[in-house]
C-alpha cells in the first residue's frame, strides 16, 4: 500500500487488520476490512469518489462522518451510498456515482 | 421498545446526560451514528484544556475512554452504536437505521446531543476533492491511520486549526502555513507556540484566494487581507500543497431539532442557529432537551456539565428524584459551569447564553 498509511506514530497505535480484495472502477484493489471505503480509496491514492449532478464536477469526501452527502458512491450496484462511512468487506464493488446515479427501477 | 430517555449522540454531552439519568434510575438509551461512543473525543490526541476536575491535562481519548467504560459499566443503559437517528415522530418516537436495518424507538423524553457540523468558506475551487473539513482529516488520520495528503494549507488559527495542524506533523504531514483572517491569532497562546516550534508560519490577516487543480487539489494560492476582509492584489504566494483543510468554525448541527418543531434562533455567538432551552437543557417543546455543541459551539467540559444537568432533569421531570434534591444538585452544577465560562476567553459565550436566558425570560413573562 501507498505511503499515506500511518505506520508509526507518536501517541495512537493502529492495530493490524485483516486485507481484504475490492473492486474500484472494476480495478482490483487492497484496503483493511471493515475500513470506511473512503478511507481505503484515499490511501489507494483515489481522491475523486462522486461527479456533481449539474456540472460534472470532481467530488471527493468532505465532512468523513456520513453528514455532508459529498462522497456518493455505487457500491454492489447500489447508488447513493455514503463511502466515508460505509464499511469495506472482502469482494466489494465499488464505483463513481455521477449525479443521483442510476435509478434502482432500471435494474 | 421504549425507553424513559432516548439520547441522540453519543459525544460527551450525551454520554455525560445518559450516565447522570441512569444514575438516578432512569432507562436510557443511546444511539450514535459511529461505532465507538466519545464523539469527537475519540480523536483528541492531545491534552485538553478546561478545569481539572473535568478533565484538562487529560488526553482527549482517554476522556472518552473513561466516559464509554462508565456507560457500558451502567445496567440501566441500553447503546445503540452504527446507528443513525433519521427522523422524530411527535408520537414520542424516532426513526433509526443501524444493522439491523430501519425501526422505532420510544422515548418518554429526548436529549438530542448531535455536536456540530464544519462551516464551509467561498473561494474558486471549494469543492475540489482535497479540500478537508478540519474534522474529516482528524478522523482520516486519527481514525483510520491515514494521511489526507502530503502537504497541507490550514485556514483558520482558532484551537482547531493549530491543533490539527500539530497532529498533521505528528502524522508525518507537512504544513506549509496556517492563514488567518482577523488580524490575531484565534486559539490559546499554548498551542501557538506548539505549532510555531514546528516551524509552521501562522500568518494572520491572510487568507486562501483559490484552490487549484483539475481533478483534486495541486495547489493554492493565499494572499493578504485588507481591514475590510479584502484580499489585496499582489500580495498572492502560490503554496504547493495536496490537501486545504477548513477550520473556518463549527455550527450546531441542528437538523433533527429543526425536523422536530423545537423553536430555535439565531445566536452568532454560539455558532449559528441554537434550540431556545432553559436553565434545565429542556426546550420549548416538553419533554425534549439539549446539550453539547448542539446547543452552541463550546467545549467538551462544559458540553459534560450541561449534559449532567439534562440527565438530571430528566430524572427530576420522571419523578425519578425530589424536586428539592433536583434543585440542590442542579445548582451545584450550574455553579460550576458558571466558573467554567468565567474567564476572558469565555466572554462570547457568555453574551451567546445570556441572549438566550433573556428571550426565555421574555417569553415567560408575556
Ligand atoms: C480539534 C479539536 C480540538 C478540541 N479540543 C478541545 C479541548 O482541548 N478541550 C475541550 O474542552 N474541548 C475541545 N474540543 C471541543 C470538544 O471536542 C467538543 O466541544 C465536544 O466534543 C462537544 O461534545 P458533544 O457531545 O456536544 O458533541 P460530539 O462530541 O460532536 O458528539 C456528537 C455525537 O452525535 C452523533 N450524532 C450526530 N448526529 C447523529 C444522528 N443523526 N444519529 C446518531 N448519532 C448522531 C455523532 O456521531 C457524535 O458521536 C475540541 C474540538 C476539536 C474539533
Amino acid at each position: 500500500m501507498t505511503g499515506l498509511r500511518i505506520e508509526e506514530h507518536p501517541v495512537l497505535d493502529f492495530p493490524k487488520r485483516k486485507k481484504v480484495k475490492f473492486f474500484f472502477e472494476g480495478k482490483e484493489m487492497e484496503g483493511y476490512e471493515g475500513e470506511p471505503i473512503a478511507a481505503a480509496l484515499h490511501a489507494a491514492g483515489v481522491k475523486v469518489l462522486h461527479h456533481s449532478l449539474k456540472l460534472g464536477r470532481p467530488r471527493g469526501f468532505f465532512c468523513a462522518i456520513g453528514n455532508c452527502s459529498s462522497c456518493l458512491m455505487i457500491v454492489d450496484g447500489v447508488p447513493n451510498v455514503r463511502a466515508c462511512t460505509e464499511k469495506l468487506r472482502e469482494g466489494m464493488r465499488v464505483e463513481r456515482q455521477v449525479g443521483r446515479g442510476p435509478s434502482l427501477a432500471a435494474r | 421498545m421504549e425507553y424513559e430517555l432516548v439520547v441522540v449522540g453519543g459525544g460527551p454531552a450525551g454520554l455525560s446526560g445518559a450516565l447522570k439519568a441512569a444514575q438516578n434510575g432512569v432507562r436510557v438509551a443511546i444511539v450514535d451514528r459511529q461505532e465507538e461512543l466519545g464523539g469527537q473525543l475519540v480523536k483528541q490526541t492531545h491534552k485538553f484544556f478546561g478545569w481539572s476536575r473535568r478533565g484538562a491535562g487529560i488526553r482527549g481519548i482517554e476522556i472518552g475512554r473513561r466516559l464509554r467504560n462508565a456507560v457500558l459499566a451502567q445496567p440501566h443503559i441500553t447503546v445503540f452504536t452504527g446507528t443513525e437517528a433519521l427522523g422524530y415522530y411527535p408520537d414520542n418516537s424516532l426513526l433509526i437505521e443501524g444493522p439491523s436495518g430501519v425501526s422505532r424507538i420510544t422515548g418518554k423524553t429526548f436529549l438530542f446531543a448531535t455536536g456540530a457540523q464544519e462551516r464551509m468558506i467561498l473561494f474558486p475551487g471549494n469543492d475540489l476533492p482535497g479540500v478537508y473539513g478540519a474534522g474529516a482529516v482528524q478522523t482520516l488520520m486519527n481514525v483510520y491511520g491515514v494521511r489526507p495528503g502530503r502537504s497541507v494549507l490550514m485556514v483558520g488559527s482558532g484551537n482547531i486549526g493549530l491543533i490539527v495542524s500539530y497532529q498533521l506533523r505528528q502524522a508525518g504531514v507537512a504544513v506549509r502555513a496556517i492563514v488567518e483572517a482577523l488580524p490575531q491569532i484565534g486559539g490559546y497562546a499554548v498551542h501557538a507556540s506548539k505549532v510555531r516550534r514546528l516551524g509552521i508560519p501562522i500568518l494572520t490577516r491572510h487568507s486562501i484566494k483559490e484552490a487549484h487543480g483539475k481533478e483534486c487539489v495541486e495547489g493554492a494560492t493565499i494572499w493578504e487581507l485588507d481591514d475590510k476582509f479584502r484580499g489585496i492584489p499582489g500580495t498572492e504566494k502560490d503554496l504547493d500543497v495536496d490537501v486545504i483543510c477548513l477550520a473556518t468554525g463549527l455550527t450546531p448541527l441542528g437538523d433533527l431539532l429543526w425536523q422536530a418543531g423545537v423553536s430555535m434562533t439565531y445566536v452568532p455567538e454560539l455558532g449559528g442557529f441554537v434550540p431556545i432551552y432553559d436553565e434545565n437543557m429542556e426546550t420549548e417543546r416538553p419533554g425534549i432537551f439539549v446539550a453539547g455543541d448542539a446547543a452552541g459551539i463550546e467545549e467538551a467540559s462544559t458540553a459534560m456539565l450541561c449534559g449532567e444537568i439534562a440527565g438530571l432533569a430528566v430524572a427530576a421531570k420522571l419523578g425519578k428524584i425530589p424536586r428539592h434534591r433536583f434543585e440542590e444538585e442542579r445548582n451545584v452544577l450550574a455553579r460550576e459551569l458558571a466558573a467554567l465560562r468565567s474567564g476572558p476567553l469565555s466572554s462570547k459565550v457568555r453574551t451567546g447564553y445570556e441572549r438566550i436566558r433573556a428571550l426565555v425570560q421574555g417569553r415567560r413573562g408575556s
